[in-house]
């Protein structure tokens, strides 16, 4: 019996105009249906680079991504990205956004009436149903990264991919971003895979994480699994000792493995 | 007690200002001096530059008519451009409508087959390389020298007038469309890569709209060249035309028509530029 998602034995290697450049070597991951991993690392360390190889965007050199015993070699609905720069499309509204996901993925499942219910249902779970006509440039920086989730939950991904999600958002707005997600996740139990560099988003929101070890040639180097009963309160964890105790075993890892060059 | 009413009576008088003042004088004057600031100093300049014409060509002997004579020699021109006494004796109107639709057909021409190049040569890196540098060289050559090559295949003035335009007017449009195309944030690429839209649906919903502002940057540099090349083309062809117009004009010593004509050309050049402006910024949204 295989995982619902597996990564094995991927390893990466990009050709520069300086010769080769060994991004990932070895990497290992099995993960459940409905699970929350988070991956962290330093920066540079090619945890964009597996989410990019799950998603499809990018090539393996060796090994493969297996999802639902299916071989991932290009991109697709079923492993929807949401990326750190939200890149909505600035020409269409938000609706409209989110529309074209829908219309391409539920051409065949659904009606016109079903399709424009759904879509309005997607922007009611992450509270963004009052901004739909309204354009990417015209609303704030956290409210651009709900509609990218909504777009990616309108595609009913088999594993939703996050990558550094809120990195770009202030601290209060991170905070309620992550618990929007979490209250999602939890109501629908999607399989997700998110990047972060953040301690605490990846404590309160994964089942398990994934620590990578620094590059070149990144691979995984621990994997923790956080065992919080739900729901997690990110004030009631904040005085939680098992909480902290996992917050110190990552930071631990992160300065136990820190790159030489970044001691600046 | 004062202390008391004071903000209350300050809340009332807030309150039923509105009502009383319809319209606020200080914003008529804010306005009125908005408009001066800006329509006043281009009429300084306009009438300062024909006062020193005025001056200079006062003279017996001066080369060109002063503007007070240009207006007095082409009143006719001015006040009846919808003459027609046949054959190419119209009225200034029907010349000027005469080149707008050349230029109308040969730049609606370059616009399509422009921008249909641009997003393949933007696209496809072997399509850039191949015709690249064949564009490179093309664009420079100037619209005149095109003519002869378009009068000996099309056999007619109309039609190679119309391909001196196309020619001269496609390259920009293609080289600002390729810009365009090969500017897509790459965000925007793996959104179609995610949603497996097809080459087709790629060009529709991201290409074509990621593009646009290149895209009209190129048009609007295509429609000024085209303006440009057609006034000169028609003076070689002849026929009716803002062109031929001058060129007869100049056959026939009449100075001051050409001068007329020159005002018109610069006016209609101007507004093709910002119409092309405006319809980019309706269609960016």
């Amino acid at each position: 019996m295989n995982a619902y998602l597996s990564i094995d034995d991927v390893g990466i290697t990009f050709q520069t105009e300086k010769g080769s450049f060994r991004a990932l070597d070895h990497v290992n991951l099995k993960v459940e249906k409905g699970e929350f991993i988070s991956i962290i690392g330093h920066s540079g360390c090619g945890k964009s680079t597996i989410l990019n190889i799950v998603a499809g965007l990018l090539q393996a050199t060796e090994g493969g991504v297996l999802l639902e015993n299916r071989e991932v070699d290009s991109p697709g609905p079923d492993r929807a990205v949401v990326f750190q720069n939200h890149s909505l499309l600035p020409w269409l509204s938000v609706y409209d956004n989110i529309k074209l996901a829908v219309d391409k993925v539920h051409a065949k499942s659904k009606s016109k009436a079903e399709r424009h219910a759904w879509i309005m249902h997607n922007l009611q779970l992450v509270r963004m149903d009052h901004a739909k006509d309204k354009t990417p440039n015209e609303i704030s920086g956290g409210m651009k990264q709900r509609v990218g989730i909504a777009r990616a939950l309108a595609m009913e991904p088999k594993v939703l991919l996050l990558d550094e999600p809120f990195g770009a958002l202030d601290a209060l707005t991170r905070a309620h971003l992550q618990d929007s997600l979490l209250e999602i996740q939890r109501r629908l139990g999607n399989t997700v895979m998110m990047i972060t560099h953040d301690v605490d988003e990846a404590v309160l929101l994964s089942d398990r994480i994934v620590m990578m070890s620094n590059g070149p040639a990144a691979s995984i180097a621990q994997v923790l699994k956080v065992e919080l009963a739900h729901p997690r309160r990110r004030v009631e964890l904040a005085d939680d000792a098992q909480y902290n105790h996992y917050r110190a075993e990552v930071l631990r890892f992160l300065h136990g493995h820190a790159p030489a060059s970044a001691a600046a | 007690m004062t202390m008391v009413t004071t903000p209350t009576q300050v809340k009332e008088a807030a309150v039923a200002a509105p009502l009383s003042r319809p319209i606020a004088p200080s914003e008529l004057k804010k306005k009125l001096r908005h408009v001066a600031a800006v329509t006043v100093p281009p009429l300084v300049g306009l009438i300062v530059l024909l006062g020193l014409w005025e001056l200079a060509c006062q003279q017996a002997g001066a080369m060109l008519p002063p503007p007070s004579k240009v207006l007095t020699d082409t009143k006719e021109l001015i006040l009846d451009p919808f003459f027609d006494n046949g054959g190419t004796d119209k009225g200034l109107f029907w010349h000027l409508a005469a080149s707008l639709k050349r230029v109308a057909m040969g730049f609606s021409l370059s616009a399509i087959i422009g921008i249909t190049l641009g997003m393949i040569i933007g696209q496809s890196k072997v399509a850039m390389r191949a015709l690249d540098p064949i564009f490179q060289v093309l664009r420079t050559v100037p619209p005149l020298a095109w003519l002869p090559i378009s009068l000996a295949a099309f056999k007619a003035a109309d039609p190679s007038a119309i391909f001196v335009i196309f020619i001269t007017s496609v390259w920009p449009i293609i080289l600002n469309t390729a810009v365009g195309v090969r500017n897509i944030p790459q965000d925007y690429r793996n959104v179609a890569a995610v949603l497996r839209l097809s080459p087709l649906e790629f060009f529709a919903k991201i290409a074509m709209p990621a593009s646009v502002p290149y895209i009209f940057t190129g048009l609007k540099i295509g429609i000024g060249l085209s303006w440009l090349a057609i006034v000169a083309a028609e003076m070689l062809i002849g026929g009716v035309g803002i062109g031929f117009f001058i060129w007869d004009a100049w056959n026939s010593s009449l100075m001051s028509e050409i001068i007329l004509a020159l005002v018109y050309v610069g006016l209609v050049g101007f507004a093709l530029d910002r119409l092309i402006t405006l319809i980019g910024k309706k269609v960016a949204g």
